[in-house]
């Protein structure tokens, strides 16, 4: 079947979409848009995390058709969408925030953490510790042992503070 | 003196010529970017055109001898390109190991364990290959399973490998036994009668995976000349190539491996996974050809850490001091002996601990079985180890009425002491040290849970659950340390290669670092730059990928890679240091006596004697040429353990980690809230200090998770994984993670570069008896295995 | 595999009628972990997305009316009051991005016995509305759980709606598992006071084939706090009473050993929540009912 989405503010079409796929793989293996990951494939680590018109989810749970005619977001859109709320730069301020933390490890979490904890920043920019710990509860990370990721979404959400 | 051109002639210096970012800084990863923004090429995210997918199709016992396989209707199904079994294989070459070559590519007349590779799909879409996978009919007779010691060595037991003729088969006490070490040191027994209390003990440690989040992957594309190219996540690329090679029957060189974005390892990819099945799919079909695995897969597709059973004695005098140690330890190598001989080789050898005990006797074991294999995982033999030897302490204490953490400092190991293997340990062991500073560190605030608004779950045990409003919670107070060795041990001629190169670039000086080191998120890549920025004085360093175009870099694992291959960069930087100088000094030595006369540095991008006078900029001294070496380096030698008293100087370096674990403890439901986990450890020298807190941290938690949640479970009628997934085998999440405060120390090792020691391990040694201590501390209770289930807290086991 | 569309709920329902076999799919958190691994390859995806009524709830005078696919995080959010049970029990469901795609309608669909939804479905009371080509039905939540990952929908039935009766007194909600978030129930209770009808109802997840109501447990609990008039003197519930309540609760378990946990873990720790969560919800009324007096 052929897929109609925007993604990353692209209008996007796949074809030869096989019913079975998931939103992942069309992303990953038909859009040339790998940085969503495909750590589990059964949403119990987030590392597929996109913005699906514009709320977080498991990309490998939703079914390419399910997808048809929405917006996505995913890794690769992240500093064109800080940029739209004008926090721009080669980089959205949480990405800047865990490569300074040392938050990235081998990384392969680092794609889906950063669209849960871009969008919890949106909604709530001045997180408790608790609060990140409750957004972020969906996303492994197997390196870190998450200490540097929380110094990363404190520092991004700092920054943001002072920009204000 | 020579006059010498007005733009060459000497300046005096010169603040702030220091080269940044050298090592000790906390400089930021080179490859930081690319992971943010999602554009780091993992080996899963690898693309070619006309690429293929390669399925593999994975017994469904554990044990059976194969009647029949049925691929004819697989081949039949549209969009399959190949199907490969064992009778298709190229060569007589048709196993691979990384000591002992007992593993099939593909299973031939017997499958071993539950999920071994029988047969290889390729086809034009995933899900083509997996329907063609699921057509081929394999006829299995089932065979009895062993799956313990009593079932491995019991009277007419079946072998898991007959006809063995590996270097360790004569040498054990039956043909399922991989490997078998003991230690003998001084007189136990006699020692055991001076002794005024004596604990003994009986441990489990569950089967832990490494979990990491890439999984398996990687793309083989065929080549011109009859090879193959394989972009692959791995440990360590040379390994792989000569386990690879000879099943193909290729030479090396026409095998060509690239490492791509590797997503975690922790010991999980030293072995090989689909290496060589993609590579024949590719050979055979002359397309590219892609492997994924998914989780499920993936829980079959690596080794695991090795599950053992621990039996130790313990003695001590009424002044607490150790008398002696007595211990058995059972690990169950699964079966394929894949790292097994080596993990035996650790159990044995760091198996009391890093305290200072003069007789012992010590017997480790590995098993074969038809568990899953076991193999590599941080931490390598210690692990288990430390999980029953810190219990024993711990007990040893009680019963002598001491302070835990007094009682391990009275007898805690110094520079100087003599290990079990009669090894003297030639640098610092600040063991004691290190119990001070993590006993000193502040204690978390009490009942962090209470606010205004009631209790807040999240910190509570159970967190989001609701369970526990702070009902039946208690807190409880562990301690515990651990000793790791670091490098390859035993003998294993444990060497790194680096190739380093310095010319000029845009005006300016730069120097490219090559290696095969695998960058696994540990951060060798960081380090290398900072290592050529501080030797080389240059500010831009370009790390080349990681190839076999280069020599071996050994493995990323037993944190070794910035002790050997960080020696062998700072190595081969010595020696382009030497040849610019030399340069230097036939272009412009006659101008300067000091060119002669003077130690001189590169620094700032010059040449700068040790007084700080800038004799040449680099820019001038190279003018064009390039200075180009690639070198071998070694450090110190090890050598085996003889095979009866297991005596020998077996080891390269030693690390120290301590932890303090403050724990919160749900005694009705059994569930446990990690409260605090605070780490003190000696690290020689912070090359950087972020990545090494990073590590220290990150061992933690997996630490943690071994004491808490994480299992592998098999079971024991059918040998068959009952948890491969994400959904049962639990790792640890954000909410079950506490603070971690980290005091690094920096004893300097001096047979080490820059005085560094491993950092890798350590932390996931003393981590996991620590949170036992605690809960231990809290609920009173025994505890002899880990992890600790709900059922063992609440007596509904 | 068809992957079907359908724009509106009557052509779900038509799709339905004409391929019964066909799997619904809303959120898909359980539908394609099956299909990515392979456990499952329906003919026919009947995906729901795009059918809005889904998506919308309506708070009644009664009773709120919540759409099938209305995600767990909206109701965590928007229906605190009217449905505390349910609201607290979908904060403990799986992850943030799954509760974003997850609804009641597939964890009714999927009729697991560890599906978060269920005990407080149970202790709230609740309908279940499904339709088909043929008209539509409520069936009773006690009615709903037929057996292992089955329910009392016909084959060309969809849901629609989910009729909950609003919260007339406290509710709470509590999941056992191994890890402090994103972790399936290794057994879950739901209990809510009725104070309008002076009864007590319960839900228990993952300790028997279905979830269910401990019902002894109930009518023990309702005896006691009549026979002591403690809905209106406002005391503390006698521990020897929590105690009988916990165990009856303990007693209306069936559950087995699997991976997750032991029967006499389950058995055992339905117990405990059940005694907490009685304490909990009669500490609220206790409160509530000490406000009300104070303003009169």
């Amino acid at each position: 079947m052929r897929v109609n989405l925007t993604v990353n503010g692209r209008p996007q079409q796949a074809d030869d979409v096989w019913e079975g796929e998931s939103l992942l793989y069309v992303l990953r293996e038909r859009l040339g848009l790998p940085g969503s990951k495909n750590a589990c494939e059964q949403g119990e680590c987030g590392s597929c995390t996109v913005r699906l018109d514009g709320v977080p989810v498991c990309s490998c749970l939703v079914a390419a058709g399910q997808a048809e005619g929405r917006e996505v977001v995913t890794v690769e859109g992240l500093a064109d969408l800080a940029g739209r709320r004008a926090e721009g730069g080669e980089l959205a301020p949480v990405q800047q925030a865990f490569i300074d933390a040392g938050a990235v490890q081998c990384g392969f979490c680092t794609p889906g953490l950063l669209v849960a904890a871009d969008e919890m920043l949106e909604r709530n920019p001045n997180p408790s510790d608790e609060d990140i710990r409750e957004a972020l509860s969906g996303n492994l990370c197997r390196c870190t042992g998450y200490e540097k990721i929380m110094d990363a979404v404190r520092l991004a959400a700092a920054r943001q503070q002072e920009a204000v | 003196m020579t006059p010498m051109p007005a733009d060459k002639a000497p300046t005096t210096i010169s603040q702030g010529s220091q080269t940044k970012g050298g090592i000790g800084e906390s400089t930021l990863r080179p490859d930081g970017t690319l992971k943010v923004t999602g554009e780091f090429a993992y080996s899963s995210d690898m693309w070619h055109e006309d690429m293929l997918w390669g399925q593999i199709l994975r017994s469904t016992v554990a044990h059976a001898e194969i009647v029949s396989i049925d691929t004819g209707e697989a081949l039949a199904t549209p969009g399959v390109h190949a199907v490969m079994t064992y009778d298709d294989l190229p060569t007589a070459v048709r196993h691979y190991g990384l000591e002992i070559r007992d593993t099939p590519v593909l299973a031939h007349g017997k499958v071993r364990h539950h999920g071994e590779p029988v047969a290889i799909v390729a086809a034009d879409h995933p899900e083509t290959a997996r329907r063609a996978a699921a057509k081929i009919r394999v006829e299995y007779r089932e065979l009895p399973v062993i799956t313990d010691e009593a079932s491995a060595t019991a009277p007419g037991a079946v072998l898991v490998h007959e006809n063995r003729e590996d270097h360790h088969a004569r040498h054990v006490p039956h043909p399922n036994i991989v490997h078998r070490q003991p230690i003998v040191r001084g007189d136990a027994a006699a020692a055991a009668r001076r002794a005024d209390v004596i604990v003994t003990g009986d441990y489990t440690f569950g089967m832990q995976d490494q979990a990491f989040l890439g999984p398996e992957s990687g793309l083989a594309v065929p080549e011109e000349d009859g090879g193959v190219h394989l972009y692959i996540a791995t440990q360590w690329l040379h390994s792989d190539l000569r386990q690879i090679a000879p099943v193909l029957g290729l030479p090396e060189h026409k095998v060509r491996m690239t490492l791509s974005g590797v997503g975690g390892a922790f010991g999980g990819r030293e072995d090989l996974s689909m290496q060589i099945h993609a590579c024949l799919l590719a050979l055979r079909t002359g397309r590219p050809v892609k492997i994924v695995y998914n989780r499920f897969e993936s829980f079959f597709g690596h080794v695991h850490r090795h599950p053992a059973t621990l039996h130790y004695e313990h003695g001590a005098t009424r002044d607490g001091r150790v008398t002696h140690v007595k211990c058995r330890i059972v690990l169950d190598g699964g079966a394929y002996a894949s790292a097994s001989p080596a993990v035996v080789g650790n159990a044995s050898s760091l198996s009391v601990g890093p305290y200072a005990i003069d007789d012992v006797d010590i017997e480790a074991l590995a098993l074969y079985t038809n568990n899953p294999p076991c193999g590599a995982m941080r931490g390598f033999g210690a692990v288990q180890a430390c999980f029953a030897y810190e219990a024993q302490m711990d007990k040893l204490a009680k019963e002598l009425g001491m302070d835990p953490v007094e009682f391990r400092q009275l007898n805690a190991m110094e520079q100087g002491t003599l290990m079990p293997t009669g090894q003297r340990v030639d640098s610092p062991a600040p063991v004691a040290e290190l119990l001070r500073r993590v006993k000193a560190m502040p204690m978390p605030p009490e009942r962090q849970w209470e606010s205004s608004e009631g209790a807040d779950v999240r910190q509570l045990p159970g967190g989001l659950s609701n369970t526990t409003h702070g009902e039946d919670v208690v807190r409880g107070v562990g301690y515990a340390v651990g000793i790791k060795n670091v490098g390859f041990s035993e003998g294993f001629d444990d060497y790194s290669t680096a190739r380093v190169r310095m010319e000029v670039v845009g005006g300016e000086p730069v120097a490219t670092v090559h290696t095969a080191m695998a960058e696994v998120g540990q951060g060798g890549v960081t380090v290398h730059a900072q290592i050529a920025r501080t030797e080389l004085g240059v500010a831009q360093v370009t790390i080349r990928p990681a190839d076999t175009q280069v020599g071996s870099a050994g493995s990323t694992s037993a944190s070794r890679q910035t002790y050997v291959t960080g020696g062998a960069v700072r190595n081969a930087c010595e020696l382009v240091r030497e040849r610019v100088l030399e340069t230097g000094r036939r272009r412009f030595g006659a101008y300067h006596p000091a060119w002669a006369t003077a130690e001189l540095r590169l620094e700032g991008g010059k040449v700068v004697t040790d007084g700080g006078e800038v004799l040449a900029d680099l820019v001038d001294v190279l003018e064009g040429e390039a200075v180009e070496v690639e070198q071998e380096w070694r450090h110190r030698p090890t050598e085996p353990f003889d095979r009866r008293t297991g005596q020998g100087n077996g080891h390269v370096q030693y690390s120290f980690a301590a932890h303090r674990a403050v724990v919160e403890v749900d005694t009705a439901l059994g569930l446990v809230k990690v409260v605090e986990l605070a780490c003190a450890q000696d690290v020689g020298k912070a090359l950087n200090p972020l990545s090494v807190i990073g590590q220290i941290q990150g061992g933690t938690v997996q630490g943690l998770g071994m004491a808490v949640m994480e299992e592998i479970v098999v079971d024991p009628a059918t040998a068959k994984v009952r948890n491969p997934s994400f959904t049962d085998y639990l790792i640890p999440t954000i909410l079950d993670t506490p603070t971690i405060p980290v005091d690094v120390l920096e004893l300097a090792d001096d047979h080490a570069p820059y005085g560094l020691r491993g950092v890798g391990e350590a932390p996931t040694l003393s981590s996991t008896p620590a949170v036992l201590a605690a809960i231990r501390d809290a609920t009173g209770l025994e505890l002899n295995r880990t992890p600790v289930r709900p059922e063992h807290l609440t007596g509904t086991v | 595999m068809d992957f079907l569309r359908p724009a509106s709920w009557q052509e779900a329902l038509a799709a339905k009628a004409e391929h019964p076999a066909a799997v619904p799919i809303a959120g898909g958190t359980d539908v394609m972990v099956e299909i990515n691994f392979d456990h499952r390859r329906p003919e026919h995806l009947l995906d729901l997305n795009r059918i809005a009524d889904l998506y919308e709830w309506e708070v009644g005078e009664e009773s709120v009316r919540l759409g099938a696919s209305v995600p767990y995080t909206q109701i965590m959010e928007n229906l605190r009051a009217e449905l505390p049970g349910l609201a607290l029990a979908s904060r403990t469901v799986a992850s943030p991005q799954i509760r974003n795609r997850g609804g009641v309608g597939g964890n009714l669909g999927t009729a697991s016995p560890a599906g978060d939804a269920h005990p407080a479905l149970l202790a709230a009371g609740a309908e279940v509305e499904v339709e088909s080509v043929r008209g539509s039905r409520r069936i009773p939540i006690d009615a709903f759980f037929t057996g292992v990952k089955r329910n009392a929908l016909a084959a060309d039935e969809l849901i629609k709606w989910v009729h909950i009766a609003k919260a007339d007194g406290p509710q709470q909600f509590s999941k056992v598992g191994t890890r402090n978030a994103m972790v399936i129930a290794v057994c879950a209770f739901g209990l809510a006071l009725h104070p309008a009808t002076r009864t007590v109802r319960t839900g228990i997840g993952s300790a028997a084939p279905t979830p269910v109501r401990a019902k002894a447990a109930e009518e023990f609990l309702n005896a006691a706090l009549e026979e002591g008039g403690f809905w209106d003197n406002g005391r503390i519930v006698p521990p020897s009473v929590a105690a009988q309540f916990a165990q009856l609760c303990s007693g209306a378990c069936n559950p087995i050993d699997d991976v997750r946990g032991t029967a006499g873990y389950r058995r055992h720790a339905v117990g405990v929540v059940a005694r907490r969560t009685l304490a909990w919800t009669w500490e609220s009324y206790r409160g509530a009912r000490r406000v009300t007096e104070g303003a009169a």
